[in-house]
């Protein structure tokens, strides 16, 4: 399978690199000074791309590789991917799922702790030296509130069973009510913020999801409300979020995901109701050599005629 | 003058209550918060009296103390009180009282129950977290501006599958192994003795515990035995993936030999909020990426001081109406604390 030629669209994981080396020839597309001219010379041997969050498949790629097979994405999330493109032109399309979703889960709940607990800046404190001048101030209990999910797939499922173990009663919206599920389920989105203490984003982005955070959830969430976004950076209208934030009319949030990353707003680096993390969601030594063990074994699958493992299109 | 009605005392027939040093509460909220209408407060710290002098002058009579960790209840202070039957505490740990002393006296301590294991639990798990996925650390990283110019975090490890030896399963350790639970982990634990009906494998002693698991959470009370219980031996166990935090005492750890540990790369990292010589911390662990810290604050939230405040005054109450305490310690079961 030496002469198959595999697209890597960006730096994802070396672990993964070196193994899809091992078995294909590896484009590595962010050393490419020359992108168009590499592709016109390179296309005819280029049958698989593999992405990320970052980076996929978008129209434009496609169009430009006649020879692609298969889109294996080092993530779960498939916003990258121009699915309908692919599925036009029998193109496969292979994704993560699983393997990431108890990392993703526990983030969810880590940044629950540390935004209502003010772990992050409890920590700062002591690093300060100004414990020795005094205690630091109260912060949220976390068990018992109210926890609200927007998307009870894989993710918003983990994040419920977790939060539940805090006796933290679960609310969600999504596309349909599923009857089998003992949660109470809110019809739409400014209903289950109005009705929650902390608000979870675990749902694919997709036309219908791009600022499914806007004003007037942030409004309803309010001053005591918690915003937790593990989704993506789109999934919430960005300045929005950043004026309640420092105009103190949203409680706090905890984001993993920003609309541009890594560029994350400047003005929520002051404010001690907020945690920020750089897109860490599925950020363990573990689970990264499972997702990349998942992409190979898609490539491999794929290019022995056998049953692709994970497969989305 | 019209005669008192027997039902409405006035202010000064009330019951003193002695409280030695300001509790954290009255810091936050006013000396005012455990306030009621039925007894009153006897504050020894406003006077410039030597406390034995003041006892000897103004607390004869007194039959109850309001003590909280800061304000240690020793055996000198139980003796200058010749008719005092009960110890209020608002913290979670009794370290600071002389439970000899007053089992002696028959003197009965109310403690703070289990109003504060959900918070600490809490605690234990976003220390837990935070360490393995570097929530604090990353927070800084991304604070800093340096995600744009630095690109990729370093992994963090999964919490899922984690072996957590509790040490202490009571109140708060179960707590901690019901949440923990729900994340995947398997849960062992140490204790004085194994809990009947309980299906955690059981570790006679520490070390063992340590030597068989990822994570070790410490819950348990100061007490003689559990002084340096965390050793150079049990962190050793505990070994180079091992992360330990401890949201229970500072004196239960050799802290110099913890420091050393994870300047040396001998465990994963910690998670403290406790500390031997608080609020000293040792500075080696500020250059620390590893060690997440907080300052004794596990059980300090709005609503913690609401059921304290609720079950302070209630206890209280009880007591001065002759009706059961809401929380009595059962002092036969106590292990000493010399102090």
């Amino acid at each position: 399978m030496e002469s198959i030629g595999v697209l890597m669209v960006c730096p994802m994981n070396s672990y993964l690199e070196h193994e899809l080396e091992k078995r294909f020839n590896l484009f590595r597309f962010w050393t490419v000074p020359e992108k168009s001219a590499f592709l016109a010379t390179n296309k005819n041997s280029i049958r698989a791309v593999v992405g990320n969050s970052s980076a996929g498949a978008d129209a434009e790629l496609i169009e430009v590789l006649p020879k692609l097979e298969i889109v294996a994405s080092f993530s779960v999330g498939l916003d990258k991917i121009d699915l309908a493109k692919c599925k036009e032109k029998g193109i496969r399309v292979t994704n993560t799922p699983d393997v990431l979703t108890d990392d993703v889960a526990d983030l969810a709940i880590g940044l629950m702790l540390a935004v209502l607990r003010k772990l992050c800046e409890s920590d700062r404190y002591v690093r300060s030296g100004k414990w020795k001048k005094g205690d630091y101030r109260l912060t949220t209990k976390f068990t018992g509130k109210k926890v609200g999910i927007i998307g009870l797939g894989r993710i918003g499922m983990a994040v419920a069973k977790r939060a539940e173990a805090f006796s933290c009663p679960i609310s969600y919206y999504s596309r349909t009510e599923k009857p089998e599920i003992k949660y109470k389920y809110y019809p739409g989105v400014v209903e289950l913020a109005a009705n929650c203490d902390i608000l979870v984003v675990a749902c694919s982005l997709t036309e219908e999801t791009l600022h499914i955070i806007n004003r007037e959830v942030i409004d309803a969430l309010g001053p005591k409300g918690v915003l937790i976004n593990v989704g993506r950076g789109p999934h919430v209208d960005e300045p929005e979020l950043v004026s309640a934030l420092v105009e103190r009319r949203l409680g706090g949030a905890g984001l993993d995901v920003f609309e541009h990353e890594p560029e994350v707003p400047e003005e929520l680096f002051g404010l001690d109701n907020v945690v920020l993390l750089p897109h860490v969601g599925s950020g363990t030594v573990e689970t990264r050599q499972a997702m990349a063990d998942l992409v190979i074994g898609n490539l491999e699958a794929h290019f022995l005629n056998r049953p692709l493992l994970t497969p989305v299109v | 003058m019209a005669p008192e009605n027997p039902s409405h005392p006035s202010e000064n027939d009330l019951p003193y209550v002695l409280i030695l040093k300001p509790p954290p509460s009255f810091v936050i909220f006013g000396d005012r918060f455990f306030n009621s209408t039925k007894f009153r407060f006897l504050k020894a710290y406003e006077s410039p009296l030597p406390l034995a002098h003041f006892l000897l002058a103004h607390a004869q009579s007194v039959q109850a103390i309001l003590s909280s960790g800061g304000a240690p209840v020793t055996a000198d202070t139980i003796r200058l009180m010749p008719l005092l039957r009960l110890v209020v505490t608002t913290s979670q740990g009794l370290n600071h009282i002389d439970l000899s002393e007053c089992r002696r006296r028959g003197i009965v301590v109310a403690s703070a129950g289990t109003i504060y294991s959900a918070d600490c639990a809490d605690s234990v798990v976003a220390l837990l977290i935070d360490v393995l996925r570097k929530v604090s650390a990353a927070d800084r990283f991304v604070k800093q501006g340096l995600w744009s110019s630095q690109g990729e975090y370093p992994l963090g490890s999964k919490l899922g599958g984690k072996r957590v030896g509790i040490v202490g399963l009571g109140s708060i350790g179960s707590e901690v192994a019901k949440r923990l639970e729900a994340f995947g982990c398997s849960i062992s634990y140490n204790s004085r003795k194994k809990k009947p009906f309980c299906s955690y494998p059981f570790y006679l002693n520490v070390r063992e515990l340590a030597a068989n698991c990822d994570a070790l959470i410490i819950c348990c009370a100061l007490t003689d035995e559990t002084h340096h219980l965390i050793n150079k031996e049990v962190l050793s166990a505990l070994g180079k993936d091992g992360v330990i935090v401890n949201i229970a005492r500072g004196p239960i750890m050799d802290e110099k030999e913890l420091v050393r540990c994870l300047v040396e790369g001998e465990i994963r990292g910690a998670g403290l909020d406790v500390f031997e010589h608080e609020p000293d911390v040792p500075n080696e662990l500020f250059a620390l990426d590893n060690v997440v810290m907080s300052p004794h604050n596990a059980v300090f939230t709005w609503e913690s001081f609401e059921d304290l405040r609720k079950l302070v005054v209630g206890n209280l109450e009880a007591f001065f109406s002759n009706e059961p305490l809401l929380t009595p310690v059962g002092l036969d079961d106590q292990p000493h604390f010399s102090g």
